[in-house]
């Protein structure tokens, strides 16, 4: 059988072949229930990272995936879930979307509203994969967050701003965000 | 939510020690401030993780995967076609799937305001292209052989030519960002980035095979390279059908 291919960092010069015009855009701007989330990304210095890439994949607002694997059977929602954004030279990154919906879980749990988040830079030979979850949602039952330190929960919350709302993406050093081997 | 009452979900292999770099490697001073310093957490594979989007239908130009297209003029240096596949680890295609490519030109330069090094840009060379994968996991890119380039991590440090490959797979697990390299490059030996892969076989998967058979004529050389995304477990889910 196959081996995987490894993986290598997206180098310096990213923003040469994966940015799109609307690839920060999972939802056409007059949606209503449209939501922005934003942040930077920075380093073990607290610098800003300007050659970074956030994307992101998320449920629907019925918290259902238009995907075969689906268990509940594809949402043909046309909603593509994904969103991808470099960061801007001062590290900043701003995705248009939806809330998620809340998630089924293992053993008939239920995961609070959350997105799945790559991060790739110039400076990481693989991803880092983190979670985005809301403060204004009830997070006590998810069986994720239940698996991190709690001392360290707070690094995977948004915070609600005047604009949506706000995710930083520390990659190193104090307040590092939590990342997940999967 | 008419969730069933216990997820019965497809499983991805992770993959063996000694694949993939880690976070954290000296030789390649820019992960200095940018790893994590504390253990990632094991995720398991819930439904954001075994779902992924479906992208490209839409999306795709007619010469997008035709990088020597698209300009007044031809670009300079040797055409290339790089042909290869996308498949998972038990050797099924990854079908109708992105596959995004971004590189240096003939010269080693890239089409980027921060790239200075003084080779000259070439008018009529951008440097990225995409393409979908057809039913049974092909692409084709036509291009131009990078070249290799100066870069400043260590002494008379040069990165051997390379193609930058971007494929998402048909889950969020799969989801992979890699170099595709040329065969008996001499710069292998001292590049960090190409050496941060811990096991010798998986490195050398990353080196594309010459192809004859797809050369052209008078007109460009070929290159395979095929493209392993993670495998699945094997199904303890039909098993466990099978039971009821």
């Amino acid at each position: 059988m196959p081996e995987t291919t490894p993986s290598q960092t997206v180098g310096p010069y990213l923003s040469i072949g994966l940015p799109w015009p609307d690839g920060p855009e999972v939802v056409p701007a007059d949606e209503p229930a449209a939501i922005r989330i934003h942040g930077r990304v920075l380093d073990g210095a607290g610098d800003p990272v300007p050659d970074a890439m956030i994307e992101t994949w998320q449920a629907d607002a019925d918290g259902r995936f238009d995907h075969p694997d689906d268990p509940r059977g594809a949402v043909a929602s046309g909603f593509r879930g994904f969103g991808r954004c470099p960061t801007d030279p001062d590290g900043n990154y701003e995705i248009r979307t939806i809330k998620p919906g809340l998630v089924p879980g293992p053993a008939g749990s239920t995961q609070a509203p959350h997105i799945d988040v790559s991060v790739l830079a110039r400076g990481l030979l693989h991803r880092v994969v983190t979670r985005i979850y809301f403060e204004d949602d009830d997070t006590s039952q998810d069986p994720v967050l239940a698996s991190v330190p709690e001392s360290r929960r707070s690094t995977l919350i948004a915070t609600k701003t005047d604009e949506g709302y706000r995710f930083d993406v520390r990659l190193q050093g104090a307040g590092e965000t939590v990342f997940f081997d999967v | 939510m008419s969730a069933p009452a216990e997820l019965r979900l497809p499983r991805y292999r992770r993959d063996p020690e000694g694949t993939h770099p880690p976070l954290d490697y000296a030789g390649y001073r820019s992960t200095a401030l940018r790893h994590p310093q504390e253990p990632l957490i094991v995720l398991p594979h819930l439904l954001t993780e075994v779902t992924g989007p479906a992208l490209g239908p839409g999306r795709i130009g007619e010469f997008d995967n035709d990088l020597t297209q698209g300009h007044e003029g031809e670009p300079q240096g040797q055409r290339i076609i790089v042909t290869g596949r996308l498949l998972d680890g038990d050797g099924r295609p990854v079908r109708d799937s992105l596959v995004e490519i971004w590189q240096a030109n003939a010269g080693g330069r890239y089409r980027h305001t921060g790239d200075r090094w003084p080779s000259p840009i070439d008018p009529h060379f951008d440097g990225a292209g995409r393409t979908l994968t057809d039913s049974e996991g092909r692409y084709t890119f036509t291009t131009i052989k990078p070249g290799a380039y100066p870069w400043k991590n260590h002494d008379n440090a040069w990165r051997p030519a390379h193609i930058h490959f971007s494929v998402f797979g048909s889950a969020f697990t799969q989801r992979l960002v890699t170099q595709m390299y040329f065969p008996e490059d001499p710069l292998f030996s001292q590049d960090p980035i190409f050496n941060s892969i811990p096991d010798e076989k998986a490195r050398q998967r990353m080196i594309a095979r010459f192809d004859l058979d797809r050369t052209e004529a008078e007109w460009a050389l070929a290159f395979q390279f095929d493209i392993v995304v993670r495998g699945r477990e094997a199904s303890v889910f039909e098993d466990e059908e099978d039971e009821h």
